[in-house]
């Protein structure tokens, strides 16, 4: 009986590993949850479904009308567009724009013009936020240098900015800021990831790339020009000659 | 009456505590072995609506982790991307823009319906997990998530059982790393007392203190 019995058990062990298989396997059965039930309870978590609403999301969009906590009203003149509809409110707020006052800051214009100049302090530590932001969102495609050959446009992408241009460098700091947040041609806008004081600290790097890939030996501090002039020195004399 | 019972019954008693001992040390193991989130957690790597690559994105085109979990930095939840992220790249006209792989991503564009990501890291209810301050202190993505840039389909790669966030609550230094390089996945010390020493001086710098008490993780 008890041969029995251990060949049994033996061929039961077998099966049991066999199907279970070991710590660590992959696998695409969701895991196991004996007791779920305070492990899932019924609220809402960010970026979850929910059967409570009618689309099935957990997160809701504002409600057409309103304004989301640390938003700015809506100015008066905007409530009610010329007609008496009222879609100009409609349309302004359907969508969570990450900044709600219709300010310089905000917009990047000046009444109805492209404003110039950064609205907040320019600082060491502004232009390295706008460095470390630069790198994480922008030079994917525009690259570290802002020439426009970042990693995208090396698996097909086109029509990539070169921000070294000399339209760019001529194109009012208000602009910049408005293509960072609502993008333009076939850029689509990052002010859904990118907050108001990063875009332009990403503004005011941009300035600073721009300047460093136009910059001559003038613009070195005294102190260290020397330690600049024999890397520069190719670049002053002209190229050698090409056929 | 008296031979009611034949003589091998005199044993069964014996045999029945043998196979009872036999029995007991599979079952004491295979529930040591098994009941555990290392067991059940660990490797679940379900297939998602779109066969992104994290190895492609990340380690191939060297992408930060924030271009699409851009609010990991700033929320307990690590987000996760909205499809207009994806679209910055992937939109008509643009890189595989036809990809039938990528039809999910197109049609959530048009439609406005998010994609039905599978959520592979799901903590219990009762606990509490917020990403920012973790990451603002040293404490990297690859801690819990493991080599994610090495792969191809995301899988679970840490228990995240209770002992587990314990283990490093009560000894952070052997986790904590340069700010610069919480989101370097392949970053790592040199040696286990290099890691030891500059977490314990991190730990001191930055006054680092993880709670260690129920309400710490379970308010």
């Amino acid at each position: 009986m008890v041969r029995y019995f251990s060949i049994i058990l033996t061929l039961l062990v077998v099966l049991i590993v066999s199907i279970a298989g070991l710590r660590g396997c992959k696998t695409k059965r969701p895991p196991i949850e004996i007791f779920p039930d305070m492990v899932r309870q019924d609220k809402v978590k960010s970026q979850v479904p929910s059967d409570f609403f009618a689309d099935g999301r957990g997160n809701r969009q504002p409600v057409v009308g309103t304004v989301p906590l640390g938003y700015a009203a809506p100015s008066s003149s905007k409530m009610s567009s010329a007609d008496g509809s009222d879609s100009v409110m409609g349309g302004a707020y359907n969508a969570v724009i990450f900044s709600g006052s219709e300010g310089y800051a905000d917009t990047g214009k000046v009444g109805t013009n492209w404003g110039t100049g950064i609205p907040f302090p320019v600082t060491k530590e502004t232009l390295e936020r706008g460095h470390d932001r630069y790198e994480i969102q922008c030079a994917v495609c525009h690259g570290s240098t802002g020439t426009g050959n970042g990693i995208a446009t090396k698996y097909g992408l086109v029509g990539v900015a070169n921000l070294q241009q000399q339209r760019l460098r001529d194109m009012t700091d208000g602009e910049i800021y408005n293509t960072v947040a609502n993008g333009k041609n076939t850029m689509l806008g990052y002010g859904g990831v990118i907050q108001v004081p990063d875009r332009w600290a990403i503004v005011a790097y941009v300035r600073a790339l721009q300047r460093s890939q136009n910059a001559t030996l003038n613009d070195v501090p005294d102190a260290e020009r020397a330690s600049f002039q024999p890397t520069n020195a190719p670049v002053t004399t002209p190229a050698p000659s090409k056929p | 009456m008296s031979n009611f019972f034949p003589r091998w019954a005199n044993w069964v008693p014996l045999q029945l505590l043998v196979c009872v001992l036999l029995a007991g040390a599979p079952v004491t193991l295979g529930i040591w072995y098994y009941f555990t989130p290392k067991y059940t957690r660990v490797g679940y790597q379900p297939d998602q609506p779109v066969p992104f690559s994290h190895a492609l994105h990340v380690k191939q085109l060297g992408m930060d982790c924030r271009y699409c979990h851009s609010f990991v930095e700033v929320a307990g939840h690590s987000n996760l991307p909205n499809t207009q992220t994806c679209i910055n790249c992937h939109g008509e006209g643009k890189i595989l823009g036809n990809s039938p792989r990528l039809a999910p991503v197109r049609e959530s564009w048009k439609t406005g319906q998010p994609i039905p990501w599978v959520q592979i890291h799901r903590l219990p209810d009762y606990a509490y997990f917020n990403h920012a301050v973790h990451v603002n202190r040293g404490v990297s993505c690859y801690s819990c998530h493991g080599k994610i840039n090495e792969m191809a389909q995301v899988y679970e790669a840490q228990s995240l059982s209770m002992k587990w966030c314990l283990d490093c609550h009560r000894s952070p230094e052997n986790f904590l790393r340069p700010p610069s390089e919480v989101f370097n996945m392949d970053w790592h010390p040199a040696s286990d007392t290099e890691q030891r020493e500059m977490g314990l001086k991190f730990k001191a710098d930055w006054k680092i203190n993880p709670p260690v008490n129920c309400g710490g993780c379970h308010r």
